[in-house]
C-alpha cells in the first residue's frame, strides 16, 4: 500500500499526516516532508500515524532521522500510532526522545 | 553545480553490463571490501587468496533458503578480490553471504567447502542473533547473516573530545549488564538505548571515559555449559568470542531486530560525547569464534584459513589465546583487516580508543615468535585515521608472553598495568615488604614507563576479569562453581583478603572494615599517577558472590544492581568526591614521573615520602605505612596522602608547609561517614597543625593550602 504524506501548520505545530505503509520504498517521501517540517521552525512537529498499518525498520529509521533533523528544542510527537507500531517505537527506546500520544 | 544538476549527472557505472542468475550486474570495485550501496545497486567485494571460484548468496531477510546465488564471473576478479555490483536489490531487506570453492587440504592450511555459506568478514551488520538470549534455530544452514548497512548517520557537530590521556577517568562496563537488572528502570533494559538513559548517572559520578566490554557481534548462545547447581543455561556473556568484527552486536540493541543496531549505538556514542564522556572499545583480535579444527566454520576459515590463522606445520591451529585459534595478525592481509576494522569504528562510529585483549599476540610473527618491531603495532600507532585515538594494550597473552612495561609503544600505546593491581592489592591486605614497590606504582611506575610518561600506565585494581572490589575484601578464595567448571576457571592469584569472614557476614566490625578497605582502594587509585580505571559497580560495592570469572553469568551475579546506588550511597559519595578531587589537583595527573626536584614556587619537592616522622619514610619489610606529598608546577596546593595498611593506628608527624599554608583534611577513611570525605575545596583545617592520628587500615588525604590568598 503506498504512503500518502501531507503537511500542514496548525498554530505553532507542524503536522505531518501519514497513511499507508512506512517501509524502505515509501520512507523517502516521509524524509522529504521531515526536511520541510524542520525548516518551518515551529516548536512541535506532530506526526499523525493512525493510518499507518505497518512500519518496517526503514520507518523507524525515519523517526530517528526526524529526531536528528529538528532543533534540540523542538518536540516531536507521534500521535495515534496503532499498538504494533507504538510498541516498536517503545522497544527501540525512541519514546525517550519522541513523545508518544494516543490522541 | 547545484544539487539538482549534480543529481542529473549520468554515471556509466550506474548501469549493468552483465546478467548473472537473472540479476543485472557489473564488475564491482575491489575497495572498499564488504557490501556498499552504490548508485542503483550494492557492490559486493570479498578477498580470498586461494579460492577457485566465489558465489554471492542472497536471501530475502529471514528466509531459510536463498533467493539468488550469483557466481562471480572470472572477469570480476582482480588479483585475489572478487567484486560485483548487483542492481535492483532492496538493501534493507536482504541478507547475504558467500560460498567459496577451493582446495580442502588441512595440512596445507586450506579448508574450502562450497557447501557452506560464509559471513562477510567486512559485514557492517549481522542478522541471526538479533535479540539477546533467544534460542537460535540451529537447523538453518547459515547462522550469522551479513547485512547491508547505510553509513549515513547524522552526527551533527559531534567531534572527538580529545581528552588528554592523563586526565581520563575510565569506567569499565558491560553494555547489557549495566542496565539489564529489573531495577534499572530504563525503557529498554540491557541495550545501548538503556545505557544511554544512564548517562546522567555516569556524568554525576565524574568519569569521562567509558570502556565497553566487547560490542562486536558474538554469539551468546555458543556456551554449551549449564549451571551444575540450578541447571540454568550458561551464556557467552562477556562476548570475547567475536563472530563479526565490523558489526555492532544486534542483541545489544533494542532495535536489533529491525537492523537498527548501528544507529542505536551511534546515538549512544553521540550522547556520551555530548556529556563529555569518551568511548573506548575492548577489542579482541587475538582469536575468533571459529575455534580450532573442531569449531564452526563461520567466515575466515572457509574464505582463507591459511591467511587468517596461525597454523602449525601440520595445519593445526596455534593457540596463544587459550581459546582454540590465534589470528595471524602480522600477515600483511590480516594487518590491513585489523586496520580497516579500527578505522571503521573511528570514522563511522566516532570511537575514541581501543583496549586490545591479549595484545601481546599482536606482536607475534606468523610462526608465533615475538617480533622485536611488530609491524601491526607500528601501523596502528601511525595510522592517520587512528592518529588521536587512545590505544591500550593488555600486554600479555595466554601463550606466556608478558610485556607489561615492554610493550612496543611507538609513543602511543598505554598498557593495563597488572603490576599496579597486584602491588596495591598486596599492600591493602597487609602483606609485608610492599611499601617500596607501592611507592613506585603510585608514582606512575617509572620503572616500567620511564620513557613513556605516566599516562602509559592504566592503573586498576579490579576489572571484569577477576574479583569485584567488594568481593576482593570479602573472599579469600574464588567461588566459581556456578560456571560449571568445578571451580577450576578464573584466577587463583587474587591477593584478596576477606577481612575476617568468608563471604557475607552480619558482623558489623567486619563489614565496617570492608567498607574502609574499599575506600582505601579507591583513595589510592585516584591519587596515583597514571590513568585510573574503575570497574563498573565498584562504586556501589557490586558483588559477584565471590565468582571471579563471570564470563558466562547472564544474571544477577553480573548485572549492576541499581538498588545498591541507595544502599551503598556512602561508598558512591566517597568515589564521586575522590574523582572530583583528582580533577581538582593537576599534580596527581602530571604526565612526567616525579623526580624529587624542588618546586620553586613552594620550596618543596614535586614528590616527597614520609612515615610516622615527616621526611623519614620507613621502607623496611615490616613497614605498612607510607605517606606521599606532591606538589606541581602552577599548583599552589600540596596533596599529602598517608596510607596505613597496618592493623594499628599511628601518629603522623606532618611535614611543615611554606608560605602561610596549613593542612586541611579532605578524606580519612577511618572516620565515620559523612566525615570520611569532603568536597574538593571544602577541606577542613586541622586543629593540630603538625600531627594527625591515622587509624588502623586507613588512608588519610590532606591538602596543604591557605584560605587567605594574600598569604601566598
Amino acid at each position: 500500500m503506498p504512503l500518502s504524506v501531507s503537511l500542514s501548520i496548525e498554530g505553532d505545530t507542524t503536522v505531518i499526516e501519514l497513511t499507508g505503509e512506512l517501509d524502505a520504498k515509501t520512507a523517502p517521501d516521509f524524509h522529504q516532508t521531515i526536511e520541510k517540517a524542520a525548516g518551518h521552525g515551529t516548536s512541535t512537529v506532530e506526526i499523525r500515524m493512525a493510518g499507518v498499518g505497518y512500519m518496517a525498520s526503514a520507518g523507524l529509521r525515519s523517526l530517528v532521522f526526524a529526531q536528528q533533523k529538528v532543533a534540540n528544542n523542538v518536540t516531536i510527537k507521534v500521535v495515534g500510532a496503532i499498538e504494533p507500531v507504538s510498541r516498536t517505537i517503545r522497544t527501540a527506546g525512541l519514546d525517550r526522545s519522541i513523545v508518544l500520544s494516543d490522541e | 553545480m547545484s544539487e539538482t544538476q549534480s543529481e542529473q549527472v549520468l554515471r556509466v557505472d550506474a548501469y549493468p553490463t552483465h546478467e548473472v542468475g537473472g540479476y543485472r550486474v557489473r564488475a564491482g570495485k575491489p575497495f572498499p571490501f564488504g557490501a556498499n550501496v552504490v548508485p542503483g545497486g550494492v557492490s559486493f567485494s570479498v578477498f580470498s587468496d586461494q579460492a577457485t571460484s566465489m558465489t554471492l548468496v542472497i536471501y530475502k531477510r529471514g528466509e531459510p533458503e536463498p533467493m539468488a546465488e550469483l557466481e562471480f564471473p572470472e572477469e570480476f576478479r582482480t588479483g585475489s578480490v572478487f567484486a560485483m555490483t548487483v542492481f535492483g536489490l532492496d538493501h534493507e531487506n536482504i541478507e547475504y553471504g558467500y560460498r567459496a570453492d577451493g582446495p580442502y587440504d588441512p595440512v596445507t592450511g586450506h579448508r574450502f567447502d562450497a557447501r557452506q555459506v560464509l559471513s562477510d568478514p567486512y559485514a557492517r551488520l549481522i542478522a541471526g542473533r538479533d535479540v539477546w538470549g533467544v534460542e537460535p534455530d540451529r537447523s538453518r544452514g547459515y547462522q550469522y547473516r551479513s547485512r547491508v548497512c547505510l553509513q549515513d548517520f547524522d552526527w551533527g557537530d559531534d567531534t572527538p573530545l580529545g581528552i588528554p590521556a592523563e586526565d581520563l577517568v575510565v569506567y569499565e562496563a558491560h553494555v547489557r549488564g549495566f542496565t539489564r537488572h529489573p531495577n534499572s528502570q530504563v525503557t529498554a533494559p540491557g541495550t545501548f538505548a538503556g545505557l544511554r538513559e544512564k548517562i546522567p548517572y555516569l556524568k554525576e559520578l565524574g568519569i569521562n571515559c567509558i570502556e565497553l566490554l566487547p560490542v562486536f557481534e558474538f554469539d551468546e548462545s555458543d556456551n554449551p555449559r549449564s549451571n551444575p547447581e540450578t541447571g540454568e543455561r550458561l551464556f557467552d556473556y562477556w562476548g570475547y568470542n567475536t563472530v563479526s568484527f565490523f558489526a555492532p552486536k544486534a542483541g545489544y540493541a533494542a532495535t536489533g531486530r529491525y537492523g537498527m543496531q548501528g544507529d542505536e549505538f551511534r546515538t549512544l556514542i553521540k550522547d556520551l560525547h555530548a556529556a563529555g564522556i569518551e568511548v573506548i572499545l575492548d577489542v579482541v583480535f587475538n582469536h575468533t569464534a571459529e575455534g580450532n579444527e573442531q569449531g564452526p566454520t563461520i567466515s575466515f576459515k572457509g574464505l582463507d584459513n591459511a591467511t587468517y590463522y596461525m597454523l602449525t606445520p601440520e595445519g593445526y591451529y596455534f593457540n596463544f589465546s587459550g581459546t582454540g585459534n590465534t589470528v595471524n595478525c602480522n600477515h600483511p592481509v590480516v594487518r590491513n583487516y585489523v586496520l580497516d576494522c579500527l578505522r571503521h569504528w573511528v570514522a563511522d562510529y566516532h570511537i575514541d580508543g581501543f583496549r586490545f585483549d591479549l595484545a601481546a599476540i599482536l606482536g607475534r610473527a606468523l610462526d608465533g615468535t615475538p617480533l622485536p618491531n611488530p609491524p601491526l603495532l607500528e601501523l596502528l600507532a601511525y595510522d592517520p585515521v587512528l592518529r588521536h585515538t587512545k590505544l591500550i594494550a593488555e600486554a600479555w597473552d595466554a601463550g606466556g608472553l608478558y610485556e607489561v612495561g615492554n610493550f612496543p609503544a611507538y609513543g602511543r600505546w598505554a598498557e593495563w598495568n597488572g603490576k599496579y593491581r597486584d602491588t596495591v592489592r598486596r599492600f591493602l591486605k597487609g602483606d609485608a615488604g610492599v611499601t617500596g614497590e607501592l611507592a613506585t606504582r603510585i608514582a606512575g611506575s617509572p620503572d616500567l614507563y620511564s620513557s613513556r610518561g605516566t599516562a602509559a600506565s592504566v592503573n586498576f585494581l579490579t576489572a571484569h576479569d577477576g574479583f569485584t572490589l567488594a568481593d576482593l575484601v570479602s573472599y579469600n578464595d574464588k567461588r566459581n562453581d556456578a560456571n560449571g567448571e568445578n571451580n577450576n576457571d578464573g584466577a587463583n592469584d587474587n591477593n584478596s583478603w576477606n577481612c575476617g569472614a568468608e563471604g557475607p557476614t552480619e558482623d558489623p566490625e567486619i563489614n565496617a572494615l570492608r567498607t574502609r578497605q574499599m575506600k582505601n582502594a579507591i583513595a589510592i587509585l585516584f591519587t596515583s599517577q597514571g590513568i585510573p580505571m574503575l570497574l563498573s559497580g565498584d562504586e556501589v560495592a557490586r558483588t559477584q558472590q565471590g565468582n571471579n570469572n563471570t564470563y558466562c553469568q547472564d544474571n544477577e551475579l553480573s548485572w549492576f544492581d541499581w538498588d545498591q546506588v541507595d544502599d551503598n550511597a556512602e561508598l558512591l559519595r566517597f568515589t564521586r568526591e575522590m574523582i572530583a578531587f583528582r580533577k581538582h589537583h593537576r599534580e596527581l595527573r602530571s604526565t612526567a614521573h616525579p623526580t624529587g626536584q624542588v618546586r620553586e614556587n613552594l620550596g618543596l619537592p614535586d614528590i616527597s615520602w614520609h612515615g610516622e616522622r615527616a621526611w623519614q619514610p620507613d621502607w623496611s619489610s615490616e613497614s605498612r605505612l607510607i605517606a606521599v606529598a606532591r606538589c606541581g608546577t602552577g599548583d599552589d596546593d600540596v596533596v599529602y596522602v598517608a596510607m596505613n595498611a597496618h592493623w594499628e593506628s599511628h601518629d603522623l608527624e606532618l611535614p611543615a608547609l611554606p608560605g602561610g599554608r596549613s593542612w586541611h583534611l579532605f578524606a580519612d577513611t577511618g572516620a565515620e561517614a559523612p566525615h570520611d570525605i569532603r568536597t574538593p575545596g571544602g577541606e577542613q583545617e586541622l586543629d593540630n597543625a603538625g600531627k594527625y592520628l591515622i587509624g588502623p587500615r586507613s588512608v588519610v588525604i590532606l591538602v596543604g593550602r591557605t584560605d587567605d590568598p594574600e598569604m601566598l
